[in-house]
């Protein structure tokens, strides 16, 4: 039996806004395993970052269940939820926005040590320990701890995110497009420092991304999603070998393959993303599919098991 | 030494911006040369002068800071460099277009985009007559795939796709001899990219417009250019076609570069990335701008920066290991 760390049931975060209500993750349900990644990819808009936050009730979900290590976590009190906390953690995207201009970077370390009371103010000399050793365990030089963020580059920035998670020795980790604002030669970098830090603490991912290539190189399994929908999930190189639904295979012709010789059918979709508020029944891929179908449009698509760990929502699969 | 051929040619451009913590070297003797209708990829990091050198040819390097040291740039056999100003900006967004990246803020929000269209009809072409300058602005608007009916709608209107088909359809309004297309799909989803650039490529094509495609992805390159310039620290240390640089990369920046993206088609467990970080432009090191995080360092890259080598007629790079390659044969 898989070790099941995290398990995703039915999960719905609906927003109101003037124009209706937003279905902004709409019943997606999936395990994590201990140890694995879990991609989630899908373009601007498709609820992905939303599915992060809420799994961490950053956002109160709307409906459904989070179990965490068989725990269910959507009931708990906000008292307990600060203590789960330091089991569940996430990176974001933007390593500047996340980051107090105004404290230095041991500070910055230290303040999620203090705040889950893993030390308190008066263990100075331990602190800084701690301090310095997570530093070190990211790549930052000790000659940066009394730097502020504005003097490092984005790579050194993000690993400043990467040790406040750490710190707090979690068993799981959101990662919310954690490389997306970095310049290729850092991101590489920083995506071999969180390969390593799974291996070395056994930490599960959830890597959320709208880069198809880097989703494929870290992650076990991988989710496709759509207006807030789970499309299709499979393991990583069965979805790249096998896409079955349309709007998989249309996202994977689009990437630009740096091989002048890589030559794709393209599926090029026609029109844009349509807005998740106040779906209409049926698949919401149906407006831009290619070879949509009457049925298509009549009822909701349920998510069907085609092979062994390959599910697809598409009633032409 | 210009070939006729050639719609521009720059030599030794070097830009300069002076600022209170020192002299910012963002362009350093770069040259290079582009012919009629072809698609040139520009590619770098962040810092790398991508931008500065398609503003500098545009001379549209803010000033101060900016300083434009030395070089030329010839267009159509003219130093734009030596220009009025009231010639130049009549070659601006006619004979030249620049398409920016982020299509949220290019566009005016209080003009219709049919407007912003037929201004620069109008611009360039002061005789012609109202109608006939709607008529020129929708016929732009369908060709990038907006109906003309909604030439009276508002950018807001428009979804980040749509913006970005406007502004194509603005920088190809007075059929430019060349576009400069700064990072134009960074802002965008991939299926949305994918279907801008494919119209842009099938526009370019058409109406025969060279492009200068500045974009830190080399997917993008590899799918939609001819030829390949890599920069580095204001400077283009290697150039070819696309097989020179996918296929015999040889700077060892491009190959590092190359070693950094995860694979679609081949499984890799670990990236190589290249260590360290871009050198500080106000204080580049004095040989090889890349010695300092090159694996195959020696004493002699330190000391002078390398020239250009020809490793074949279409395959430039500048290192003194393939130097020393070529000259052992």
């Amino acid at each position: 039996m898989a070790d099941v760390l995290l398990r995703v049931e039915h999960l719905k975060k609906y927003f109101d806004t003037p124009g209706g209500t937003l279905h902004a993750v709409d019943d997606i349900s999936f395990d994590l395993n201990r140890g694995e990644t879990l991609g989630v990819v899908g373009e601007s808009g498709c609820g992905k970052s939303t599915l992060g936050r809420t799994i961490l009730r950053l956002y109160e979900p709307t409906d459904g269940t989070v179990y965490f290590e068989n725990q269910e976590i959507t009931s708990l009190s906000n008292k307990s939820m600060k203590v789960l906390r330091r089991d569940m953690q996430i990176i974001f995207q933007d390593p500047f926005a996340s980051l107090n201009p105004r404290m230095t970077v041991s500070e910055m370390i230290a303040e999620s040590l203090l705040i889950q009371k893993i030390f308190t103010r008066k263990q100075g000399p331990q602190l800084r320990a701690r301090v310095t050793e997570l530093m070190d365990l990211v790549g930052l030089s000790s000659k940066l701890i009394n730097s502020y963020p504005h003097e490092l580059d984005g790579g050194r920035r993000q690993r400043i995110g990467i040790a406040r998670v750490l710190a707090l020795d979690p068993k799981f980790v959101v990662c919310d497009e954690p490389v997306s604002a970095l310049d290729v030669s850092i991101q590489a970098q920083i995506l071999n420092l969180m390969q390593d830090l799974q291996d070395e603490f056994g930490l599960t991912y959830l890597f959320i991304t709208h880069d198809l290539s880097v989703v494929k190189h870290l992650s076990n399994d991988i989710i496709v999603m759509y207006l807030g929908q789970m499309v299709e999930k499979a393991p990583a190189k069965e979805l790249f070998s096998h896409p079955m639904h349309p709007y998989t295979r249309a996202l994977l012709s689009a990437i630009p393959v740096p091989d002048p010789d890589y030559a794709v059918d393209r599926v090029l979709l026609k029109g844009e993303l349509t807005s998740p508020i106040d779906p209409v029944p049926g698949c919401r891929f149906a407006k831009r599919c290619p070879f949509v179908t009457e049925a298509c449009t009549k009822a909701d698509i349920p998510l069907r098991e085609i092979t062994p760990g390959h599910f697809v929502a598409c009633i032409l699969v | 030494m210009q070939n006729p051929d050639d719609i521009l040619s720059i030599e030794d451009l070097t830009i300069h911006y002076e600022t209170d913590e020192g002299s910012v070297h963002a362009l350093n003797e770069v040259s290079l040369a582009m012919k009629r209708g072809e698609t040139l990829g520009l590619v770098g990091e962040t810092g790398a002068g991508k931008t500065t050198l398609a503003r500098g040819i545009l001379r549209l390097v803010p000033s101060p800071p900016g300083v434009i040291k030395q070089g030329s740039v010839f267009f159509e056999g003219q130093d734009l460099l030596s220009l009025s100003e009231s010639k130049m900006r009549s070659i601006r967004g006619s004979r030249i277009s620049m398409i920016f990246q982020d299509p949220m803020t290019s566009l005016n929000p209080v003009m219709t985009v049919g407007e912003q269209i037929q201004e620069v009809v109008e611009a360039h072409n002061r005789d012609l007559r109202q109608d006939e300058i709607i008529r020129q602005a929708n016929a732009m608007l369908e060709m990038v795939g907006i109906p003309a009916e909604r030439s009276h709608e508002y950018p807001h209107q428009f979804s980040g796709g749509m913006k970005q088909r406007v502004i194509i359809a603005i920088a190809l309004a007075c059929n430019p001899v060349l576009l400069i297309a700064d990072e134009p799909t960074t802002a965008l989803d991939v299926t949305i990219q994918a279907q801008v650039l494919d119209m842009i490529t099938a526009l370019k094509k058409r109406l025969n417009t060279a492009m200068l495609l500045i974009t830190h992805d080399l997917g993008v390159v590899a799918q939609n250019c001819d030829r390949v310039a890599i920069m580095y620290a204001g400077q283009i240390i290697e150039l070819g076609n696309l097989d020179d640089i996918f296929k015999r990369p040889t700077h060892p920046y491009t190959r590092g570069l190359l070693g950094s993206i995860p694979s679609l088609t081949k499984d890799v467990k670990r990236l190589s990335p290249i260590k360290g970080l871009m050198p500080d432009p106000t204080d580049l090191p004095p040989g090889c701008k890349f010695a300092p995080r090159c694996r195959f360092v020696t004493e002699a890259c330190e000391r002078a920066m390398p020239e250009p080598t020809h490793l074949s007629e279409t395959h430039q790079v500048r290192c003194i290991l393939a130097e020393a390659e070529v000259r052992n044969g």
